[in-house]
């Protein structure tokens, strides 16, 4: 089961690695998703410092689900999928190897660029360390949530859109506990909470989603 | 009585045919007393005046929309689980009443709202998580549409309604919390405790929700079952008889 894991991780890695341009253009989306609000809301520093971590997050969200159909689809039609299905390996073992590639590849790098986000919204330095760190917890579920929305679209007409349909009401408690530990931080109520509560969902994730991925793999391929 | 008889959906057919018009009219008349006591019998509330009686429609809706969902989840498990076609025509048929149902109840507590809360909607823990049951419905009934092979389509949806009931509990509590963190509970109810004729209205309007939703899903079941069965024999030649009525 580990060697089918580290196996199709290590492939997933490395065919993202080779096409890095398109995990640039998420990330950069990111980026122009989340410079765009402050034209519209307009530049008080105030307001901005307010709404910062949820306008992140929000477009860290929509980053993700950008990025989510390229989970499977690549495999889908070169007929990898369908090989790693009728292959001996668990399908959770694999289903959760591209899972994490998929988060290393899109979800990480969108962790790391957050900071120079929310300087540009002027949080305070223990603000932005919160937010990366709610982040780092937050995007492996978004991933893991993602995954089953794209094996369930898998190959239909309209995928894009119906992935975000299916998917982000789902997110929403991420992206609840996700911005609202600053605000929880930034009030003084503490961290813990907020950060437990995620680190629960995370691990509730791990423990569902990959099965559930998988299951829905086998539906789209039967 | 062996119920799994009626997991076939030809036996299922003409049972859904017996039992739609008995709910039919057993919600029409619970309807009728119920719409009686909501206008005529009950008392003008103490604090709200005439505009509270939207809630012999309100909380019903709310009710049927989560129960819907539950019943859809519910025959989403026993079909992946037992691989009986009829399970899944039976969540397919619940969706579009617990989407309407979904609506109805926002929609009427936004006229609600307004005159009492002075504000059509505001980002409280229930009507939120309303708002995003609804767009639950709408992700399994977009789903379902969008697949083209019927068994594929039927098992997606029922995945994609389980997840959903799975994520159901903890976003209501989510929002729950978000929304005490944020405001205060400036829009609670402020309900003192309600007349017993108000709470017999509203659950004998609960009850005709519940016997209008079996009556429309029993119907629409049956358009399913003729549909997707339309290749085997029997329901060949029910689609005939039917056409020929027509």
């Amino acid at each position: 089961m580990n060697n089918a894991f580290i196996a199709v991780l290590r492939r997933d890695l490395l065919l993202a690695w080779r096409s890095r341009a398109d995990l640039l253009v998420a990330l950069s989306f990111f980026v122009v998703v989340a410079s765009l609000f402050p034209f519209g809301v307009g530049s008080d520093p105030d307001q901005l410092r307010a709404i910062g971590p949820g306008v992140v997050w929000v477009a860290a969200l929509l980053a993700t689900l950008l990025a989510l159909p390229r989970m499977f689809s690549q495999d889908f039609d070169s007929g990898v999928l369908e090989q790693l299905l009728l292959s001996q390996e668990p399908p959770v073992a694999w289903v959760s190897a591209k899972i994490a590639a998929h988060w290393l590849s899109t979800g990480l790098p969108l962790v790391v660029v957050s900071p120079l986000l929310a300087l540009m919204y002027g949080l305070e330095p223990g603000a932005i360390k919160v937010l990366a760190l709610a982040l780092l917890i937050g995007t492996p579920i978004l991933s893991l949530i993602g995954a089953i929305g794209a094996a369930l679209t898998l190959g239909l007409r309209g995928a894009g859109s119906l992935l975000a349909l299916l998917v982000l009401p789902l997110m929403v408690p991420v992206l609840i506990f996700g911005a609202g530990s600053v605000d929880a931080w930034a009030s003084g109520i503490g961290l813990r909470a907020h950060l437990l509560l995620m680190g629960g969902g995370l691990f509730a994730a791990l423990a569902l989603a990959p099965s559930a991925s998988a299951a829905a793999l086998r539906i789209t391929m039967d | 009585m062996n119920l799994f008889k009626f997991s076939s959906p030809q036996t299922f057919y003409s049972l859904a045919g017996t039992l739609a018009p008995v709910f039919g009219v057993i919600a029409a008349v619970l309807a009728t007393v119920g719409l009686y006591i909501s206008f005529f019998a009950a008392p003008t509330d103490a604090v709200q005046g005439e505009v509270y009686r939207i809630i012999f429609i309100h909380v019903p809706a709310a009710w049927m929309s989560m129960v819907i969902y539950l019943a859809m989840a519910f025959w989403s498990a026993i079909g992946l689980g037992l691989g009986t076609r009829l399970s899944f025509y039976m969540a397919k048929a619940l969706a579009p009443t617990g989407a309407l149902f979904c609506f109805l109840a926002l929609w009427t507590g936004a006229l609600w709202g307004r005159p009492t809360w002075g504000t059509y909607w505001a980002w409280d823990a229930r009507m939120t998580s309303q708002l995003l049951l609804l767009f639950l419905y709408f992700g399994h009934i977009a789903l379902t549409n969008a697949i083209e092979d019927a068994r594929r389509a039927d098992k997606a949806g029922a995945i994609i309604a389980l997840v959903g009931a799975v994520n159901i509990p903890i976003i209501y509590f989510s929002v729950k919390w978000w929304n005490t963190l944020h405001q205060g509970s400036s829009i609670n109810l402020t309900k003192s405790s309600m007349a017993s004729t108000m709470l017999i209205g509203m659950l004998i309007m609960a009850l005709a929700a519940w016997a209008y939703s079996i009556a429309v899903t029993l119907v629409r079941v049956r358009s399913i079952i003729l549909e997707r069965e339309r290749r085997t024999d029997w329901a060949a030649a029910e689609i005939r008889l039917q056409g020929a009525k027509a």
